[in-house]
């Protein structure tokens, strides 16, 4: 049957056809909805990890119990799991196991453009890169059957374009597959004496790879032009048929790790003029020249930002049709934190407090922009708490009664636990405040380890973090309503001015998930408000100031009343009905 | 038939994701290549979004570039200015009235700008302006602001009626299927 379906959605159904069992993932833009569309198969058993490392590690044990097995994240998620990667190249498989990383060329929601390709080298495994759904669906499923042939982890590169858009695939049945678990310690243990004599099982696997590269139907040449020919794959692939159709040769290659010099050779012997199109860093470029062939792509291409058919067509010299536009100034629309989010409260509180504080990755980044502009650093999951550590164990007092390190609910299991471990250890007098809204917020609403819930919604094991925190031994931990001004103020300023670390948890679930009850918007008695622009500080989408006078968007509002804690003339109130 | 493209752009969360799935399911049922792509993650938070819809006999990029698209369709003013750029020559707007303040207007930092749909018009680019979330009040949720628009979208296709309803049928909740109805008539109405 054929139908309209999300890059990630066609992986998932890819997994489905494979006969997939096992699917473990940590969410991540834009790798999230692989897991979300895989968990709605009754015969894939699937589950959020902590993180991409445990993710990955358990896919590992299911690959070893002889079940296909699976995890997905995005490019700086595999930073987090390179680890088991790397020594999974030396294990191999028992059942097929294929891992997804989902590239953000252009950072449409990311901290950094790194391309996930450099992985597949460095860690010597076979890497696939579909351009489409159909491709996305048809590759997972060759993915498996190379993993098992080869016996290697797969890598399957996404990217934003690719796993957030809808194209035309069509679906086919499951097939079943399943081994023995045998007993293995050569292969799987991993202690040097066996790593040696596995490291040359993994050079001549590649050697094997590269052969099957030169001929796989995943790699082919588009012939139709002696003159110009382009090397090329994913999204560049398409932009590059966008503009020249069938009026240049193409060599579009679905396995980009391995890389195939033969056909690669071959290729550039048909055209006259050889070029690369490749988003991010020249890594077929490279192997090109490498192997003493003249190419072109990084002297008229960017490496940086995701490409476009316009950017293609200018690169080649072509002049694409450009729109109107208005003579005026239209003011940028930066993303904000919901009306009635509850972090808004707590980085108001910091900000009062002219805190310095060291962030993290999640909704609350958006805490670092105006008018809030209270979070002055933000690097990688769980680096809060970490990079506080060291800043008030290099400036001691000068900071330490006023830094504070600020992570979500998810982040600090996913990797802010270990270095809360490390303030308890090491002793440094940190404050850390877990913003705990019951749910991973920023990918758009995943259970994690706290919330109580697995993937399905069904109950599950929960973490409490007061006792988890305590025993590693925080003496000093409280809860606080980050709606109650008061409440964060006073939490503050006694745990800034404690004389050993401590954990404030601020805790309120996310407005945005469904079973949260909330009041009725709130409205301005015109007559009261003086237009002192109090409300403003806190950056509310919902409030904005009409003709002097705060006006409330009853659309947007849900009552939260931070904004009537500022205010001091009491104007804000309950509208009716 | 050559590729055509519509832009849907709007504000994170204004259901921009629910008008481009119904408008994909569509143009698959008329037997066209189809690619639709969205931004999820961080842009969604209230920030700008726009959504790329292309249809023809073979669709190859997923995006749709400057001077490109032969439809926006906004869920808001100072949207349709800001993605303006990407109208070919000849393209069609059609357009929400409504001013969602931006950030730097909240704060102070910027202004909005006035007079839009008469600033755009005067570009000599064929604007349809309309105010979709009366309408969609009027159909019984403001949330339909998305369903108002498609049904002024489909104005401007020789597609019947009957496939665009199916569609909606096919994308929205059983229980919500006749405001659906009725906010695309709406729409669809104030077109004629």
């Amino acid at each position: 049957m054929k139908e309209l379906m999300l890059g990630n959605k066609a992986v998932a159904r890819g997994l489905y056809e494979a006969g997939v069992c096992f699917v473990s993932s940590y969410p991540g833009t834009p790798s999230t909805e692989i897991t979300e569309e895989a968990v709605k198969f009754d015969e894939i058993y699937c589950e959020w990890a902590p993180n991409e490392k445990v993710a990955m590690e358990s896919a590992f044990g299911a690959s070893l119990a002889g079940r296909r097995a699976f995890c997905a994240q995005k490019h700086v998620g595999l930073n987090v799991a390179a680890d088991p990667l790397f020594t999974m190249s030396y294990t191999g498989v028992n059942a097929g196991l294929v891992v997804v990383v989902a590239d953000d060329a252009g950072m449409h929601s990311s901290q950094n453009e790194q391309d996930s390709r450099h992985y597949a080298i460095a860690a010597k495994v076979p890497m696939l890169e579909p351009s489409d759904s159909a491709e996305a669906l048809e590759f997972t499923k060759a993915a498996y059957e190379i993993s098992e042939q080869f016996d290697t982890p797969v890598l399957i590169k996404m990217c934003t374009r690719v796993a957030h858009s809808q194209s035309v695939v069509e679906t086919s049945s499951r097939v079943e597959h399943e081994k023995v678990y045998e007993k293995n310690i050569a292969k799987y243990v991993m202690m040097p004496g066996n790593a040696k004599k596995r490291h040359p099982v993994v050079e001549e696997r590649t050697k094997n790879l590269i052969a099957y590269a030169e001929t796989t139907p995943l790699n082919r040449a588009e012939i139709s032009s002696a003159e110009i020919g382009i090397i090329t794959s994913s999204t560049s692939y398409q932009y590059v048929k966008e503009i020249f159709g069938d009026s240049v040769s193409v060599l579009k290659l679905g396995m980009v790790n391995p890389l195939p010099p033969e056909l690669i050779k071959n290729f550039a012997a048909k055209v006259q003029k050889l070029y690369v199109v490749e988003e991010l860093d020249a890594v077929i470029e490279s192997f090109v020249k490498a192997l003493g062939i003249a190419v072109e792509g990084e002297k008229i291409l960017p490496r940086i930002d995701e490409f476009s058919q316009n950017l293609i067509a200018k690169a080649f010299g072509k002049n694409p049709a450009a729109g109107v536009e208005l003579a005026e100034n239209i003011p940028a629309r930066p993303p904000v934190m919901c009306a009635g989010c509850p972090h808004r409260g707590l980085f108001y509180s910091l900000k009062k407090r002219k805190c310095t504080v060291l962030g993290d990755i999640g909704c609350y980044t958006l805490g670092a922009v105006p008018p809030l502009g209270a979070i002055e650093m933000t690097l990688c999951m769980g680096a809060s708490i970490g990079a506080t550590h060291g800043f008030n164990k290099m400036l001691g007092e000068k900071s330490e009664g006023s830094t504070v390190a600020v992570i979500g609910d998810s982040t600090f299991v996913h990797s802010g636990m270990t270095a809360l471990a490390n303030v308890a250890y090491n002793q440094s007098n940190s404050t850390v405040i877990i913003l705990d809204n019951s749910i991973t917020g920023m990918t758009g609403h995943q259970q994690n380890p706290t919330t109580g819930f697995n993937i399905k919604g069904d109950p599950a094991g929960k973490i409490n973090l007061e006792a988890l925190v305590k025993s590693m031994g925080i003496n000093r931990v409280r809860v606080v309503d980050p709606y109650n001004l008061a409440e964060c103020d006073a939490a503050l300023k006694e745990e800034l001015a404690a004389a050993e670390p401590s954990v404030i948890i601020s805790r309120r679930p996310c407005a945005l998930l469904k079973y949260v009850k909330h009041k009725p918007p709130l409205k301005v008695d015109a007559e009261k408000c003086i237009g002192c622009k109090s409300c403003m500080k806190i950056g509310c989408p919902a409030i904005s100031m009409r003709n002097g006078k705060a006006v409330v968007d009853a659309t947007q509002c849900v009552g939260c009343g931070v904004c009537s804690q500022l205010c001091p003339k009491k104007a804000f109130v309950a509208q009716e009905g | 038939m050559d590729t055509k493209n519509i832009i849907i752009v709007g504000v994170g969360g204004q259901g921009s994701l629910l008008a481009s799935k119904i408008l994909g399911h569509l143009l698959l049922s008329q037997g066209f290549d189809v690619k639709v792509s969205e931004v999820h993650g961080m842009s969604q938070r209230g920030g700008s979004v726009i959504t790329y819809v292309r249809f023809g006999d073979k669709v190859y990029s997923p995006v749709v570039d400057k001077g490109e698209a032969d439809f926006i369709v906004s869920f808001e003013i100072l949207e349709t200015a800001r993605w303006l750029g990407c109208l070919r020559a000849g393209g069609q707007i059609v357009t929400n009235t409504q001013q969602i303040d931006p950030m730097p207007v909240v704060t102070g930092a910027a202004t909005y700008p006035e007079n839009l749909v008469e600033k755009i018009r005067a570009l000599g680019v064929k604007i349809d302006a309309m105010d979709c979330l009366s309408l969609a009040r009027q159909a019984g949720s403001q949330k339909a602001v998305n369903i108002v628009l498609l049904g002024r979208l489909s104005h401007y296709f020789d597609i019947p009626e009957s496939a665009w309803l199916e569609s909606l049928k096919a994308n929205v909740p059983p229980k919500f299927l006749e405001l659906n109805q009725k906010a695309f008539e709406l729409g669809k109405l104030a077109a004629e």
